[in-house]
């Protein structure tokens, strides 16, 4: 590309500047507040304008050498280059075992609020894997995933509640609602277009979240449902007194960390297993499918495949992980009510997905860590957290759709004498 | 007590004009998904946030002039109304030109999810403009005729007699600038193959441009007039209201602005009859069933044509 | 006489005020290659859509073994093995030449959650296989060195090789091949044509073309059928075709 001389630039800078300028004033320049039963407004801090003036600026100054600005590379191949240390098998399963022994032996070397921190990580890298499976490999945009992760924490709360079924038992039946949940919404959407599937799943999302909320005899409003057991190691349980404890089974003094450290194992296990079943999945004649799918659904029916039925297996596996992951939110916390499913986390959980790397197993275990990380670490973040997240999307979708760090591609090599080998 | 017929008929025709209250300005807010699906095959999904928009900007505006001492009530009125389309005309300006149009050409996940993300983004940057708490807004227009016999009679209020006139003289106007004006008929050229308009040397970036404005100073119009009529505002109005729109325009058809009016009317009469007789808390869950239904049972709406995907 | 692999009869298809299909009837028998040809614009790819599926019919009939395919959706008629390719070449263009090849054998895959997530051996048997023929076909088409490339790398000439292969590989009784020849160079033109009889005479598989080169259609076709703006002209062998007044008024004419 040829550098144009930076006056013709200009023009469009200073538009783009004034427009941020007008953007900007006009919705925050003037600032309501509540005055008793009306609103009266007041000017806005002077802090508020010297950011805005900066914005202006920024914007000015990006107009201006935009072509100047070099490119993000946009090829795949750079995944290479970041993960040079991982280029044979032999290198790649030493790696994984180290990396399995220090989360393994990471909750035995820190406090309770990291371990219990980092089992939210988990809960979260087990939604955005299940995600990853509807958005990244299939290419459907799924809005309303919290709708299925709701409904497996719903079922674990409810059983509990109703029938006093314990996490074990609950466990199953949780992946196995979420499922049929999402068969049964899936079977008559998936038919449609792709921007329709979107709305329809976030209607749904929404619809599951107002149930909860206004079904307050089963569900308890938005009380929700509290006292949720944490689960049991073969029936030993976690507390200080009772008839089979953990502590007393084997003979050690009781420590509160102990049901903690479990719970961290357990979800860590599960993400393994998890991750396991997508690599396979990948490769197997359905992630080919899928994959497909996503590039051409008039050609995969030209071949004798079943558009709705294809879509609706990532979109029934997605379902059941996000199932599998609600009901180890509600044994983490105990409580569970209809505030913890709203859209926003279906966004957050989408967020995680786009920056990965759509399709991508690493990029979005790596994701989910950054993004569920950075606002415990920085507070005064939290407030920007979805701001950010928003424009996120955006940047990711305009410069690097591919996410971070793009999935891994071919997943199968022909390996004759006469095929090139890359 | 078992209320008498004439009441329960009052009571029904009420609701009726309650409905297309609501009804018409979810018309206007489903004229911006249809104009931007007709031209570029999208959805945007930001389109509720400009609703939103225009209900602060409205706030501002009457703030500010009553700050100033003034209180002539038209004046306040046409100057929110104008202020509120500048504003949300811009964005709607800027919206398509950061989010849209640089994954136009990509795969249509990519174009939605930029869409999403510029939803969020509009949301969270009025939270922290504004606050994320509900505002509410004394109203400015009170008042109401009695209409009807001594046994069945209605309120009209004035408040919803400004929305249906509003609404009227925008639709006018809409329809005068789409099928009289140079501009107007370029998009609907645009609209039609915007690969054989552009090589008749009409720039199809300006059009797709010319939509979004248009469409997002009608989601204004509707910001203002749902703002006086329910006087509160959050950040996440434009959520709900950009969902119902969504279902409206759907309903009457993708692409086809009468289709919009109809399905907007149609659903907000549905609503307003749920809440009125089952229970306030399901409106929403009606409002999303029913799209689910049409898209199931006629994806192209009650006026749009079935297409057939050209192979 | 055996009944036709394939029967159309008075198909019509109507977009809009449009007559794109009107009444259009044809027949093709086992081991035949019929070639549907007619002036841009006739109608010649709806009749494959409506044929393969992708359209309903506004009226007609199709008949594949004597069984009826307009109320079908696309993908179980071709499963009752019936593919076709596409005028403006339809590959998974991320995908590499082999996943090409394995993805179109869906149907003959092991579907198996459990058995593929077990990686058991009768799963890895028939991966394997799949695997074989898809090099078996890349090979037979001159692709063997690429097939760990992507399928949108290669040159025009090769991706229309590539489609054929990939329909190949589902084993089909008919294939509908939409304008095979276009984009490609003489030589090109000629080796598609001995492709063609040899699937034809090795694999026993009936053809249907869509076809604007009139060299290649007038030397391999069995049956040629005409049609323009929609209706039918004429059907015949090559030798009548060229004898036909009305199509080289209406067709030839134009050339
Ligand atoms: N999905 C469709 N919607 C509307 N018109 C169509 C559609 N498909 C084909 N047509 C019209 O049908 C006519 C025949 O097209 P086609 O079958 O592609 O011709 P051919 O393949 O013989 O060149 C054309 O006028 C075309 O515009
Ligand atoms: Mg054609």
């Amino acid at each position: 590309m040829t550098k144009k001389p930076l006056f013709t630039n200009l023009t469009s800078a200073l538009f783009a500047a004034g427009l941020t300028l007008f953007l900007g004033a006009s919705v925050m320049g003037l600032r309501l507040k509540s005055e008793g039963i009306t609103l009266g407004v007041e000017l806005a801090s002077t802090q508020t304008f010297i950011e805005l003036g900066l914005a202006g600026l920024i914007v000015f100054l990006f107009q201006l050498f935009r072509d100047r600005i070099p490119k993000l590379s946009s090829s795949a191949t750079d995944r290479i280059a970041i993960l040079a240390f991982l280029r044979t098998d032999k290198q790649q399963r030493l790696w994984l075992m180290l990396t399995i022994a220090a989360l393994l032996v990471f909750p035995f070397t820190t406090g309770r609020s990291n371990i219990d921190l980092a089992t939210l990580v988990l809960i979260y890298i087990m939604l955005a894997i299940g995600l990853n499976i509807v958005v990244g490999l299939a290419g459907l945009l799924d809005l309303g995933y919290v709708g299925f992760y709701a409904v497996g924490a719903y079922t674990y709360g409810l059983l509990y509640t109703y029938f006093g079924f314990s996490f074990w038992q609950a466990l199953p039946v949780a992946g196995l609602f979420a499922a049929i949940t999402g068969w049964l919404l899936g079977y008559p959407v998936l038919r449609l277009r792709g921007d329709y599937l979107a709305i329809v799943t976030l209607g749904f999302g929404e619809i599951i979240r107002l149930l909860l909320n206004n079904l307050t005899e089963l569900t308890g409003g938005p009380n929700g449902v509290s006292s949720i057991p944490k689960p049991t190691l073969f029936g030993l349980e976690f507390s200080r007194r009772g008839d089979n404890t953990f502590h007393e089974f084997f003979g050690i003094a009781y420590d509160p960390v102990h049901r903690v450290i479990f719970l961290y194992l357990l979800a860590l296990l599960l993400v393994m297993l998890s991750i396991y079943i997508i690599r396979r999945l990948i490769r197997m004649p359905i992630g080919r499918a899928w994959e497909a799918l996503r590039e051409d659904e008039i050609a995969c029916r030209s071949l004798g495949m079943s558009p709705t039925n294809i879509k609706l297996s990532a979109f029934t596996i997605g379902a059941t992980f996000a199932g599998f992951a609600g009901a180890f939110f509600a044994t983490r916390q105990s409580f569970i009510s209809p505030e913890s499913f709203a859209f926003i986390e279906s966004a957050i959980i989408l967020a995680i997905v786009v920056l990965g790397g759509m399709g991508s197993q690493l990029g979005v275990v790596l994701a989910a860590i950054a993004m569920v990380l950075l606002p415990e670490l920085a507070r005064e973040f939290n407030e920007y957290r979805m701001l950010l997240f928003g424009l996120m999307m955006v940047l990711m979708m305009i410069w690097r759709p591919q996410g971070l760090l793009p999935a891994k591609r071919p997943h199968r090599e022909l390996k004759t004498t006469n095929a090139e080998v890359k | 007590m078992v209320p008498t017929m004439n009441e329960s008929i009052s009571y029904f025709i009420q609701q009726v004009i309650n409905g297309l209250t609501v009804g018409s300005t979810y018309a206007l807010i489903a004229i911006g998904y249809t104009m931007v699906y007709g031209i570029i095959g999208m959805i945007n999904f930001a389109h509720g946030e400009i609703y939103m928009l225009g209900t602060y900007i409205t706030f501002i505006v009457i703030a500010g002039l009553t700050l100033l001492g003034i209180e002539s009530l038209p004046f306040i009125l046409i100057a929110a109304l104008i202020i509120s389309m500048m504003v949300a005309g811009a964005y709607g300006f800027t919206i398509e030109r950061v989010a849209y149009r640089p994954v136009r050409s990509s795969k249509r996940l990519i174009a939605l999810i930029s869409a999403i993300g510029m939803s969020i983004f509009l949301q969270n940057y009025m939270r922290l403009a504004q606050g994320s708490r509900d505002l509410a807004q004394q109203s400015i227009i009170s008042g109401s005729w009695s209409l009807g016999t001594d046994e069945i009679s209605v309120n009209l209020a004035y408040m919803q007699l400004i929305i249906f006139v509003i609404t009227l003289i925008c639709m006018v106007l809409l329809t005068l600038f789409i099928s009289r004006s140079r501009v107007g008929r370029a998009c609907r050229a645009c609209s039609q193959d915007a690969g054989m308009t552009n090589l008749l040397g009409i720039n199809t970036n300006h059009m797709i441009a010319a939509t979004f404005v248009i469409g997002a100073m009608l989601a204004a119009v509707a910001g203002v007039l749902l703002g006086l009529y329910y006087g509160v505002v959050n950040p996440m109005i434009g959520f709900i209201a950009g969902l119902k729109a969504f279902t409206a325009a759907v309903l009457g058809g993708i692409g086809s602005i009468p289709g919009a009016v109809l399905g907007g009317l149609i659903l907000g009469t549905a609503e307003t009859m749920t809440g009125a007789y089952f229970s306030a808390q399901y409106k929403d869950v009606v409002a999303f069933s029913l799209l689910c239904l049409i898209l199931l049972f006629r994806p192209s709406g009650l006026l749009g044509k079935p297409e057939v995907e050209k192979i | 006489m055996t009944q036709p692999l394939l029967e159309v009869k008075n198909l019509v298809m109507r977009f809009g005020g449009l007559m794109a299909v009107n009444h259009v009837s044809l027949d093709v028998n086992e081991g035949q290659i019929v070639s549907l040809i007619g002036p841009n614009g006739a109608g010649k790819t709806t009749v494959f859509n409506c044929i393969s599926g992708f359209y309903k019919p506004s009226a007609g009939e199709v008949l594949f073994k004597g069984k009826p395919m307009h109320k079908l959706p696309g993908h179980l008629i071709a499963r009752h093995g019936m593919v076709r390719t596409f005028q403006n070449i339809r590959l998974f263009k991320e995908m590499t030449l082999l996943e090409n090849l394995l993805v179109a054998q869906h149907m003959h895959a092991e579907r198996n959650l459990l058995k593929g997530m077990l990686n058991l051996p009768s799963y890895k048997a028939k991966e394997q296989e799949l695997e074989d023929r898809s090099a078996e076909w890349l090979e037979r088409v001159n692709l063997l060195e690429f097939a760990n490339r992507e399928a949108g790398t290669l040159a025009y000439g090769q991706q229309r090789r590539l489609e054929i292969a990939r329909c190949m590989v589902t084993q089909p009784t008919l294939l509908m091949l939409d304008e095979p020849a276009a984009g490609l160079n003489p030589q090109e033109t000629q080796a598609l044509d001995q492709l063609i009889i040899e699937l034809r005479d090795k694999y026993s598989v009936t053809l249907l073309l869509i076809e604007h080169d009139m060299k290649l259609v007038m030397g391999i076709s069995d049956q040629i059928v005409v049609i323009n703006q929609g209706a039918p002209l004429a059907t015949g062998t090559p030798a009548e075709i060229l004898g036909n007044q009305a199509v080289i008024k209406a067709y030839l004419g134009e050339e």
